[in-house]
């Protein structure tokens, strides 16, 4: 890269957004697959794979994915909880790849839960 | 853009390093890679993160999960744990220090949630030998700005409004120095970083060269408008090798870039930057030994005036200013003077960096806002004196500062109120000391530095710094007389008052304090020949209660000399000509029974009868003393 102009410093910001938002915070979404021993077992690898792939195509700088251990509910994996800021979180279940990519475009871009696939909304503790 | 799901900003400062990072990040590099994690998670090298004592020490985002001493043998379990399963490894969290409970999330940690961080706000966050990590964290805007928006009195404005004061020790208002020199004509002017960092025990420059290498140069581009300077050097001492490395890598990325160079983002403004290897003295560190330094010549101070605003490098105008007073600069700019000043008192504004080192728990680097009362630093972030040893003092500013006591902790940490007492605030070195330190060690320890560090071009400096280290050699070796505390602080205030430079001025202060706050010390080792604390081995003799002694063979097992008698259920006794006064045994005691009597009890203790249990008193009684 060449001599930078002041432009060029925010276009410089601007494409680490990403990369910001992991380490300062600031998401607007935040994924949690389920990577329990049945998780893992069920698939849930390919749909962490799947759902990278997902964020990295369309660019989503403000959504973050986590994993977790087992969520309880083993004979449904693999599973997903997704969580918009000052939304409950909703958990998705028996998922495969074709499934988590409507999720990410029907709910993460355009807030539109996916009624087939999600199981409950909230969470266990009481808010 | 490769996008990644999580973030390990691994420590990479010199301390870490000693500790193993390196290796860590090679393990975790391939871990990740053999577990097919490599595009999903990012481990990057930061600089120093401040925590140094429980190093190697990483964070991982988004989860803001926090591990400490980590070794090449956990990462396996890391990776599978933590970054497969989502299982954050307890065992590597850190434990506060006194109900040793888990604290996962670094922002929930007392030592880093109560520091304010400016100067170190990239501080593990990004990766120092990457200038586009520094630019996405606004990196360069206040340099755009001041370039582009603003006219050199306006920079100065902003500057001198903030209130900043030079973080190298003096405290000397940054904005007015700007201005001295901005209002001298001059063909060429020189803006200089001073990277010399001599206290023993400093390292708040060495973390911000090592983790955060483009803010200086910012601050420095942004003070060249000022002044009007094109040329910088920066004087880093040799002894720090990664900060050297660093500079250069992000020099010559600054270059490569356009914002250092010629016509710096087309603005026309031309800096040129130059890192300069310290010639490994103390005094270097001294603003005009500093240049005269740079000029190729044995670094020692000159009269001033005239001063470096009008005189310095070359004869020509100058500034000199420390990293960390540079580091402030951006923000300023930034956010304004205003902003600055909302943290800190009316004299002493904005934030400090201290490194925190000696009897604490939380030994690291911090940076807290002006004001702060020191209890709070010792004992909220500092975590309290570990060991279930008792505080004694805190020195604070180096060999040029003095020790504070316990009943002033309340003192708020500014410029102002610290000089009250007798100490400086310095370069920002905090050093506590506990019930095992002796005072007059301490103060003989830091002369020894300045005596050797002694440029020896003025008398007072020279002689005088020799003359105080005898004295108080002589007072630990049991030789000391009446009226030698009276001559050492006369001594000092001649010193103090004929010293051509800062460090023959300040040197006395280390001794002045001991004796303000710990004068019954020195009076034990001159009247009583009695170092009380063990420290000074010809001043006192080590031996048991053998009333209270539960024998339990401790003592008896870390005693290098194999001095102490005494099988189960008979109490010990230390054998006197054998003692080399170690103190390993009086540490080790669960029971209070090893005792630091005077001296002169090493003669009365060799009559003592064949092991007839002596109570404390009896033997007391025997050296003459009643206790």
């Amino acid at each position: 890269m060449g001599r930078l102009t002041i432009e060029d410093l925010k276009r410089i910001k601007e494409d680490h957004k990403a990369m910001l938002t992991l380490r300062e915070g600031g998401y607007r979404a935040k994924v949690t697959v389920h990577m329990g021993t049945c998780g893992i077992a069920a698939g849930a690898r390919k749909v962490m794979e799947a759902l990278l792939d997902e964020i990295n195509t369309n660019k989503a700088a403000d959504v973050i994915v986590t994993t977790s251990g087992c969520a309880g509910l083993c004979s449904k994996e693999p599973m997903a909880t997704v969580e918009i800021v000052n939304e409950a979180p909703v958990k998705y279940v028996e998922l495969n790849e074709e499934k988590i990519r409507k999720i990410f475009t029907e709910h993460i871009l355009n807030s539109r839960i996916v009624q087939d696939s999600a199981l409950v909304m909230g969470s266990e503790t009481a808010y | 853009m490769e996008q990644y799901r999580a973030s390990v900003m691994l420590c990479g400062g010199t301390g870490c390093i000693a500790g193993g990072s390196l290796k860590l990040k090679n393990a975790l590099d391939e871990e990740l890679k053999n577990r097919g994690l490599d595009n999903e998670i990012n481990v990057v090298l930061t600089g120093c993160n401040g925590f140094c004592a429980e190093g190697p020490v990483m964070t991982v985002y988004p989860e803001d999960i926090f591990y400490e001493k980590v070794k090449v043998a956990d990462v396996p379990i890391i990776v599978e744990e933590h970054f497969i399963k989502g299982r954050p490894v307890e065992r590597l969290m850190y434990k506060e220090p006194v109900k040793k409970q888990i604290i996962p999330l670094m922002k929930e940690i007392p030592f880093f949630s109560l520091q304010v961080l400016r100067a170190l706000r990239n501080k593990g966050l990004v990766d120092a030998e990457k200038i586009e990590d520094y630019i996405a964290r606004d990196g360069y805007q206040a340099a755009a700005k001041a370039l582009t928006e603003m006219t050199p009195e306006q920079v100065i404005d902003e500057v001198k409004r903030s209130g900043l004061r030079g973080r190298g020790g003096a405290g000397f208002p940054t904005g007015l120095k700007w201005e001295l020199c901005a209002k001298v004509k001059g063909d060429q002017k020189f803006i200089l970083c001073n990277g010399d960092e001599g206290d023993p025990g400093a390292f708040m420059d060495r973390s911000i060269m090592e983790a955060d290498p483009h803010v200086v140069l910012e601050g420095m581009i942004i003070g060249a408008k000022a002044i009007a300077a094109n040329k910088g050097y920066i004087y880093v001492r040799a002894e720090y090798p990664l900060a050297v490395h660093r500079l250069q890598l992000a020099i010559d990325q600054a270059k490569e870039y356009g914002l250092l160079g010629d016509n710096i983002l087309g603005t026309g403004f031309n800096l040129d930057i130059e890192i300069y290897l310290g010639a490994g003295a103390f005094v270097c560190g001294e603003e005009t030994a500093l240049m005269r330094s740079i000029e190729g010549k044995r670094g020692m101070p000159r009269p001033r005036p005239p001063f470096p605003a009008q005189k310095g490098l070359w004869d020509k105008p100058s500034v000199l200013n420390n990293v960390e007073t540079y580091a402030n600069i951006p923000q300023i700019i930034l956010n304004g003077a205003d902003w600055y000043r909302s943290l800190g008192t009316e004299k002493s504004t904005g934030t400090k960096v201290f490194a925190l080192s000696g009897a604490i728990s939380n030994i690291g680097l911090i940076e807290v806002p002006m004001g702060i009362p020191l209890r709070k630093i010792i004992y909220d972030i500092g975590g309290g004196v570990p060991n279930k040893r008792k505080f004694k003092a805190v020195q604070l500013g180096g060999p040029s500062g003095g020790c504070i006591p316990e009943h002033l902790l309340d003192t708020p940490v500014t410029y102002e109120d610290i000089v009250q007492t007798g100490a400086i605030v310095g370069s920002g070195g905090m050093v506590v000391m506990n019930d095992l330190n002796c005072m007059v060690s301490v103060a003989k320890f830091f002369l020894e530095f300045t005596a050797e560090e002694s440029c020896g071009k003025c008398p007072p400096c020279r002689i005088g710094t020799t003359v105080m280290l005898d004295l108080l050699t002589k007072i630990t070796e049991g030789k000391g007389n009446e009226g030698d505390i009276e001559l050492l602080g006369d001594m000092s205030l001649d010193i103090i008052a004929t010293s051509l430079c800062g460090l023959g001025q300040t040197a006395p202060n280390p001794v002045l304090t001991t004796i303000k706050y710990f004068r019954d010390e020195y009076e034990s080792h001159i009247n009583e020949k009695w170092c009380k604390t063990g420290v000074c081995k010809d001043l006192c003799t080590f031996y048991i209660d053998e009333e209270k002694c539960k024998a339990c063979g401790q003592c008896k097992k870390v005693c290098p000399q194999s001095a102490i008698s005494g099988e189960k259920k008979v109490p010990h006794r230390i054998d006197q000509p054998l003692c080399i006064q170690c103190r390993s045994c009086y540490e080790v005691c669960k029971f209070d029974s090893v005792k630091i009597g005077p001296l002169s009890m090493r003669e009365t203790l060799r009559n003592l009868p064949d092991q007839e249990a002596l109570s404390n008193k009896q033997v007391e009684a025997l050296a003459g003393k009643e206790e």
